[in-house]
């Protein structure tokens, strides 16, 4: 299980996943729910400062669980999960597949959540946050309210909350599937360019290969009953990413493998 | 006809300005027609029943003491202002307090049952049953025992009043979403900053919809408190001044208080529907108008 395949050689000069310091790993971790569901079955994934990781498999697999253990709301139930500095495990963003914001709240004050349940007060904050809403592109409806922006406006909005404090790991769990195609792409590349800004790692969760060859430079794919690691992907090609790269050869070429190996991961499972 | 364009035809020859074809004009006399209906339906049927209601009373020769025509009862309402405002005082007072206990208590026990699951299990039983005994069945008991007759009045009125704020309020403080229940577990947030900032505004359209029921609750509860417990001596309450005027077959009278009993009910469910729209318009979808 668990083949690594390098795609090609390394072309980022030097900075590749596996030369990043150890942020933190999932150690042989098992999750069982009840007696029988097997929702992860011995998952191990090292995550290096900087990587873009995406986990990528059919619905039931494991994604969540595996993200729900990382930010500590779930405990496994074999092995651990480690942080190399505890400190990150305390400051973490998190992005949902629904923008999951308060609809009482402005933007601002949504953006301000994070801040405001560790105690810190608003005026000290103010300028963070004034950043991250500029950084999204939402500096113009800091005092709107959700119910007021569009689809793709609520998620920039989730992904300012989730930069708010300047987390070292952010996790997302299928944050663009709910949207159209064009904004998605549109997520996508602001997300890789604010990705680059800010400089902190990604966990992405998603189901669609192409989002994920684009996006990340480490493809987990996983397969289910029970949820495991099938194999993982590297994609070496360097950042930025635009329009030219989603059209490369090796853009499609990556995608047919990753295809490939979801094809399989979903082929492994004992029913659709 | 042949010659009269209009500005909006002529636009939309030139192929300039807003095109407005016939689909658009007919939703729009829809929608004007849809606004005026709004208040002018009620308000004629009102006047119509009004008016039928008092030439039939005339034009039958119907006694006073059997159906007063509304002239009458107006009447009847002006010259007794001075002692019915007093009574409509005590039964607005009854009201007012019975639920803002309502209030306090029914929304005090749904955050204490958010708090403490242990404690919800233990006394759901008991606000269940004080809910479904029906309250004149307890009255003679409630006469027994308390003494003071604000008191019993205001019980009695509490109780009719405090259950739709409970069960609303219980209900809006459980359904929060889990994706920002987890956010606020992740960030660290303690039990009270997760009642403060999540679980109150969640709860809070519930708990207002809960209001709106009790408002008019506690109007019955303070009515049937008085049918039930009598005035206490003190200023009669209006609930009160029907009954006396019933003994009296002052039928007049009787309609006259029952017409400030029900303009009472109105105003605080108006008031209540005011206060809905002043938290909520903001952001909540109940109370946002759509074109
Ligand atoms: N809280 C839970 N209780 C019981 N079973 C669960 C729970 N959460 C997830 N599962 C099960 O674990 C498996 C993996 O779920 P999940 O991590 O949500 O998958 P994914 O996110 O990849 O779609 C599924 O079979 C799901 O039904
Ligand atoms: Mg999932």
């Amino acid at each position: 299980m668990a083949s690594e395949i390098m795609t090609s050689p390394a072309s980022a000069g030097g900075d590749t996943p596996n030369k990043r310091p150890l942020l933190a790993s999932l150690r042989h971790v098992d999750k069982v729910f009840g007696t029988d569901v097997v929702a992860l079955k011995d998952m191990s994934l090292d995550i290096h400062q900087g990587d873009f990781i995406s986990l990528l498999g059919p619905s039931g697999c494991g994604k969540s669980t595996a993200l729900r253990i990382i930010t500590g709301l779930m405990q496994p139930s074999r092995g651990k999960m480690h942080w190399e500095d505890p400190e990150a495990a305390n400051n973490l963003g998190v992005v949902f597949q629904e923008p999951t914001l308060m609809p009482w709240a402005t933007v601002e004050k949504n953006v301000y959540l994070p801040h405001k349940l560790k105690g810190t007060p608003k005026s000290r904050v103010q300028n963070d946050i004034d950043e991250v809403l500029e950084l999204v592109g939402l500096d113009k409806f800091a005092g709107a309210y959700p119910r007021e922006l569009s689809g793709g406006m609520k998620m920039r909005v989730s992904i300012a909350r989730a930069l708010a404090t300047r987390p070292r790991l952010i996790l997302m769990d299928e944050p663009f599937a709910a949207l159209d195609e064009i904004t998605r792409q549109k997520l996508n590349d602001d997300l890789l360019h604010l990705k680059s800004k800010i400089n902190c790692t990604v966990i992405f969760v998603t189901h669609s290969v192409f989002e994920s060859v684009f996006l990340s430079d480490r493809i987990v794919v996983m397969a289910r009953r029970p949820g495991r690691v099938i194999e993982e992907i590297r994609v070496d090609a360097p950042y930025p990413r635009d329009l030219e790269f989603r059209t490369s050869a090796e853009y499609g070429e990556i995608a047919r493998r990753t295809s490939d190996a979801l094809l399989s991961a979903i082929g492994d499972g004992d029913d659709h | 006809m042949i010659t009269e364009d209009t500005a909006e035809n002529k636009a939309a020859l030139m192929g300039s300005g807003p095109v407005v074809d016939s689909e658009e004009a007919a939703r729009q006399r829809a929608k004007k027609v849809e606004k005026i209906a709004g208040f002018a339906l009620p308000i004629g049927l009102f006047v119509a029943l009004i008016g039928f209601w008092e030439y039939w009373v005339v034009a039958a020769e119907i006694p006073h003491y059997i159906l007063p025509s509304p002239s009458v009862i107006i009447a009847k309402l002006f010259e007794n202002l001075p002692s019915l405002s007093i009574s409509w005082w005590t039964t607005f007072k009854i009201t007012v307090g019975a639920l803002v206990l309502a209030m306090l208590g029914g929304g005090g026990l749904a955050v204490l049952f958010t708090q403490s699951r242990r404690i919800e299990q233990a006394l759901m039983p008991y606000v269940i049953v004080l809910q479904v005994t029906p309250i004149i069945a307890i009255a003679p008991l409630i006469f027994l025992y308390i003494d003071s007759h604000m008191v019993r009045v205001l019980f009695v009125a509490w109780i009719v009043a405090f259950f739709p704020i409970l069960s609303n309020s219980a209900l809006g403080l459980r359904s929060t979403d889990h994706n920002l229940n987890d956010l606020f577990t992740i960030y660290g947030a303690s039990r009270w900053q997760r009642l403060r900032f999540l679980q109150l505004p969640s709860a809070l359209p519930s708990f207002l919809g809960g209001m709106r029921i009790a408002g008019g609750l506690a109007l019955i509860g303070a009515v049937v408190a008085e049918f039930t417990m009598g005035s206490g001596g003190n200023a009669a309450g209006l609930a009160f001044r029907i009954l006396e005027a019933s003994y009296r077959l002052k039928v007049p009278d009787m309609f006259a208080a029952l017409v400030l009993v029900i303009l009472t009910g109105v105003a605080i469910y108006l008031i209540l529907a005011w206060v809905t729209w002043k938290l909520l318009h903001k952001w909540h979808e109940s109370a946002i108008t759509r074109e």
